[in-house]
């Protein structure tokens, strides 16, 4: 499949197979099945940027001081209280042993994977062509699974803290007598409105994210096809190429954003009873 | 668009990184922010501790410089009553000797006017007794009348 499309790009450049080489991965086989595929660009670029971020702020963590703090130390405070607070806002247990560090991971995580849709699309997939990689889709939050799986990881968080919180037993009567209270007659209405809920909840979470990053990177080949009809798209291409990667810094700022308000927010509901 | 092992995998990283940040780079930030949050505030309450000082110290000098100046003007206002009493005590004391002085001159004075009065006397005495003589010459012993020419004399 991958070679295929390889084939059509280097052959016959149309609209769709330059689309379509874009949004391919660079996929390999670890078992039998659909499923027991990998998208090796999305894995590769999200452990590379996630050690690279995490690891930068770990290294000036390491050596961070209560005295003056250096600019390195003290941009890293700022992102760190900025998130501290946010957290404090939401969460009201002790939110340093788990949750605010996990907002700072989500931020930070999701920030650098959605700013990689500022590099320019043709040229990073020159440079990994040249490296011998045909296909590497350059964002990995505009992967669903990407997005999924940090989605279902704060899903599993959330039920985990739920019945941390409250016991199993507890969980399972919120389940059924919330929102609607404890009479057997509304416990299927209960269950039913819960369910709905912790369904959307990482579908909502995911999608989000997945759809802002996908529509960007969508417009961004779209903008890089007009480029190559002619002068006139070149110049319309490059000045609106520029308008939307000015506007997205503030679309990859905010679902970073957003992707953390909404996993501080719905552990912070996993520790609250109704 | 399609799900698959990706997911798995990605979610590994995910619980990998958080695991990562809440037990590395969490703690040692929170404790370089807090700790230096405390010492902030410790300074504060120190710069504060020495503000309130500072007043109190203000306070006592104050107090000190006023109980100074009423000790002083207290000194004085002693001095000044001893130096008067001296002053009196002196006034007196100098009364005293020149009434003593002139109570003296003027025994003085009484006692030579006394012996002036006596010499006279006896001069005025040996004069009248010379007069008597010449003009009683004989008649009248110096020696047998000299009582009653003492008597005349003093009587004089």
């Amino acid at each position: 499949m991958t070679t295929e499309h390889a084939q059509q790009a280097e052959h016959a450049l149309t609209p769709s197979s330059y689309i379509q080489h874009h949004l391919s991965f660079n996929t390999q086989s670890v078992g039998d099945g659909s499923f027991w595929t990998l998208h090796v660009d999305t894995l590769a670029t999200s452990v590379v940027l996630g050690l690279l971020v995490m690891g930068l702020v770990w290294w000036v963590a390491r050596g961070a001081t209560a005295g003056v703090p250096t600019k390195r130390q003290a941009f890293v405070e700022l992102v760190f209280g900025f998130v501290d607070d946010q957290v404090k806002n939401i969460f009201h247990g002790n939110r340093h042993s788990f949750i605010a560090p996990t907002a700072l991971t989500v931020f930070l995580w999701v920030f650098a994977m959605n700013a990689m849709d500022f590099l320019p699309v043709d040229i990073f997939a020159k440079f990994m062509h040249s490296l011998g990689f045909d296909t590497w889709r350059a964002v990995p939050t505009s992967d669903i699974n990407t997005t999924f799986a940090l989605a279902l990881a704060v899903w599993f968080l959330m039920i985990f803290f739920s019945i941390k919180a409250k016991g199993l037993g507890g969980w399972v009567h919120e389940l059924f007598c919330s929102p609607f209270g404890s009479s057997p007659l509304v416990w299927p209405a209960n269950f039913l409105f819960n369910l709905i809920e912790y369904v959307s909840k990482p579908l909502s979470h995911s999608l989000r994210l997945f759809g802002n990053m996908y529509a960007g990177e969508i417009i961004f080949l779209l903008l890089g096809m007009w480029a190559a009809t002619g002068l006139a798209g070149t110049v319309f291409g490059a000045i609106l190429g520029a308008g939307w990667s000015i506007f997205h810094i503030l679309i990859v700022a905010l679902q970073a954003f957003i992707f953390m308000m909404l996993t501080v927010v719905y552990l912070a509901m996993a520790h609250e009873s109704h | 668009m399609n799900i698959n092992f990706t997911l798995v995998a990605q979610a590994i990283a995910f619980a990998v990184l958080i695991w990562f940040t809440v037990k590395f780079v969490w703690p040692p930030l929170l404790k370089a922010i807090e700790t230096r949050q405390k010492e902030i505030a410790d300074g504060l309450a120190a710069a504060q501790e020495g503000k309130s000082a500072l007043e109190v110290a203000a306070k006592k000098s104050e107090a000190a410089l006023t109980e100074a100046k009423q000790k002083a003007s207290e000194i004085i206002g002693q001095a000044e009553k001893r130096a008067s009493q001296i002053i009196e005590e002196a006034k007196n004391n100098a009364k005293v000797e020149g009434d003593r002085i002139i109570a003296g001159a003027k025994a003085e004075i009484d006692q030579e006017v006394n012996r002036a009065k006596e010499g006279l006397r006896a001069q005025v005495s040996s004069l009248a007794v010379a007069g008597a003589e010449k003009i009683l010459r004989k008649e009248i012993d110096a020696k047998a009348h000299s009582d009653m020419l003492s008597k005349l004399a003093a009587e004089l």
